[in-house]
């Protein structure tokens, strides 16, 4: 029992109080960066608050340890400064998913850093008890940060490269790999368990840190590979929370409240999401995570092949004439938008629209595009004011009375097999109502190729859709002119 | 601190995370991915000091590769985060 106390009493013990609230006030700050993202009227603020959070934080560490290189961290935090700053400013917003895969991946490779430098040299961390050997419980969390980092690092790694194109988005199924991927996470958590107990755990004894690391940069790379592009939102979700939950081990270790509050701030932020998106798609976290949807193209719907079945087909004219005498139009923008860089050009299509009196709402779906928010960023680029952007729940009665449902880029989101067709893949999934509208325009590149469910959409094949078949970007252009 | 008032921390703050972020709009939550990437880099706490103790050569530049990692990620993350907050403009009433 007194053992077991002792084990837990971890830490610097004589760390002075001020120190101790200054790491508190950032936690603070941190958590009202978070809560001034409820409106955008406050986020700016809130941005503002995280900056001195981590100010804070930085200050009172270098304040505090006696520092035997102030000009090599100058340069590191310097150099690391610069190329944080260049990328920011010139990363294009339609990019921002594989930035964001990026930055994950780099906060998962700086908690194994940190953990493989508090297992090289644990009295920097006061974390090496009396008898010579790192504290048992320091052990654990040191070994789960690791873990957590080295998986947030590889999987981030393969995430960033399917969504920027540098690896095909399709699965990539391992026969048995349920058993492997199981099998390594086993494999880790009974090697962290031996680390504990172990009896020569001085500074940098042990090779089971070592493996403990090496499994999980595998496991990282194994539970991504066979998850497809179009779970890529809950994959990126999903990565954040891991990041949050590896600083938060590190905190642990260090007994540092910001790092605490903020691994478990970026922890849950990055589980709701996860779960958010997983809501939207009707699916289960578990099924996403198992991998290998959109690859079955067979796998129940129509099987009628889309060249075989009549549609209506419309041109730039036609489109332009039937949005000028609307009164009322709404907008879905899917991923497709983004590849075609077509948000601006469709602002300028709005603006013509409202001035001939027409009303314009946009309505996003939580899953379109490749990260949760991902529409609403670009379109706030094309300057669409942020009140005229709607929520699926929020406007999806609203077709029923729209004159015009204008689907630019999106496809299973707009899918009204989901409501209906048991049988279908997508059964389930909340989706965009545009049917019920008086036309759909519906631009799509050509009329083969379903969208990421594998899935035909019944909606190309109703009476009240047109399909315009272009690209979407010209397509857009040639309605501006036609506006004109 | 000992491990229990560290583990009551994590715990509240968990729940204060929860109720946080079902606040944030959907609208802004890519702005929430890019600025919880910032603030996550306050593992920089951990590469600072394993940087500025002196004994241990590759303890220390571990930690100095990882302060480089994450001040990429605290500078781009504030920065992009505030580049993407900037554009979001409410209608302009005539």
């Amino acid at each position: 029992m007194m053992e077991f106390a002792l084990l837990l009493a971890a830490g610097a013990a004589d760390v002075p109080a001020w120190v101790l609230l200054a790491y508190l006030v950032a936690g603070v700050c941190f958590i009202l960066a978070l809560r001034g993202l409820s409106s955008p009227e406050s986020s700016r603020r809130g941005n503002g608050y995280g900056m001195v959070g981590m100010a804070i934080a930085v200050v009172t560490t270098l304040a505090t340890h006696e520092i035997a290189s102030i000009a090599e961290i100058g340069m590191a935090i310097f150099l690391g400064g610069i190329i944080g700053l260049t990328v920011a400013r010139r990363i294009a917003m339609t990019a921002m998913p594989q930035l964001v895969a990026a930055f994950h991946s780099l906060v998962g490779m700086a908690a194994v850093l940190v953990a493989a430098a508090a297992f090289l040299n644990p009295s920097a961390f006061g974390i090496l008890g009396a008898d010579g050997n790192i504290l048992a419980v320091s052990r654990i969390e040191m070994a789960l940060g690791a873990a957590i980092g080295a998986i947030t690092f590889s999987g981030s790694v393969i995430a960033f490269a399917k969504l920027n194109g540098n690896m095909s988005g399709a699965p990539i199924l391992l026969p048995a790999r349920h058993v492997i991927n199981l099998g390594t996470l086993g494999g880790i958590l009974a090697l962290t368990g031996l680390y504990a107990l172990s009896g020569d755990a001085g500074a940098g004894e042990g090779m089971e840190f070592w493996i403990i690391v090496a499994l999980a940069f595998l496991v990282g790379f194994l539970l991504i590979i066979p998850i497809g592009g179009a779970d890529m939102p809950v994959v990126v979700s999903m990565l954040n929370s891991y990041s949050g939950w590896a600083a938060a081990a590190m905190g642990f270790t260090l007994g540092n409240t910001a790092m605490i509050i903020t691994g478990a701030l970026v922890g849950s932020s990055g589980a709701i999401l996860s779960y958010i998106m997983c809501r939207a798609m009707n699916r289960s976290f578990v099924s996403v995570i198992a991998g290998g949807f959109g690859q079955d193209a067979s796998a129940g719907g129509d099987k009628g092949s889309a060249i075989d079945r009549s549609y209506k087909a419309g041109s730039a004219e036609d489109a332009a004439f039937l949005l000028s005498q609307a009164d009322k139009v709404i907008i879905v923008p899917g991923y497709g938008m983004a590849v075609a860089q077509a948000q601006h050009v469709l602002r300028e299509m709005t603006d013509l629209l409202k001035e001939k009196g027409v009303e314009v709402k946009f309505a996003i779906h939580p899953v379109a595009g490749r990260m949760p928010g991902h529409m609403n960023v670009l379109l706030a680029e094309a300057n669409v004011p942020y009140d005229e952007v709607f929520e699926l729940e929020d406007i999806n009665s609203e077709f029923a009375q729209a004159d015009v449902a204008f689907v630019i880029g999106a496809n299973d989101v707009t899918n009204p097999a989901a409501k209906t067709d048991k049988t279908s893949p997508i059964y389930g999934m909340p989706v965009l109502d545009v049917e019920k509208a008086r036309t759909t325009l519906f631009i799509k590149r050509s009329m083969g190729g379903a969208g990421y469910a594998g899935v035909e959409n019944e909606l190309f094949f109703r009476d009240n859709t047109m399909m315009l078949l272009s690209d979407a970007k010209k397509m857009v252009e040639e309605i501006v002119k036609s506006l004109d | 601190m000992d491990f229990i008032s560290i583990l009551s921390i994590f715990v509240l703050s968990c729940f204060v995370g929860y109720y946080v972020v079902w606040s944030v709009t959907p609208a802004l939550h890519t702005p929430l991915m890019a600025v919880t990437n910032a603030i996550s880099s306050v593992i920089i706490v951990g590469g600072l000091i394993a940087a500025a103790a002196a004994g241990v050569p590759g303890a220390k530049w571990l930690g100095l590769a990882a302060v480089a990692l994450a001040s990429v990620n605290i500078f781009g993350g504030f920065a992009v985060t505030q580049r993407m907050l900037s554009m979001y403009k409410k209608k302009e009433r005539k």
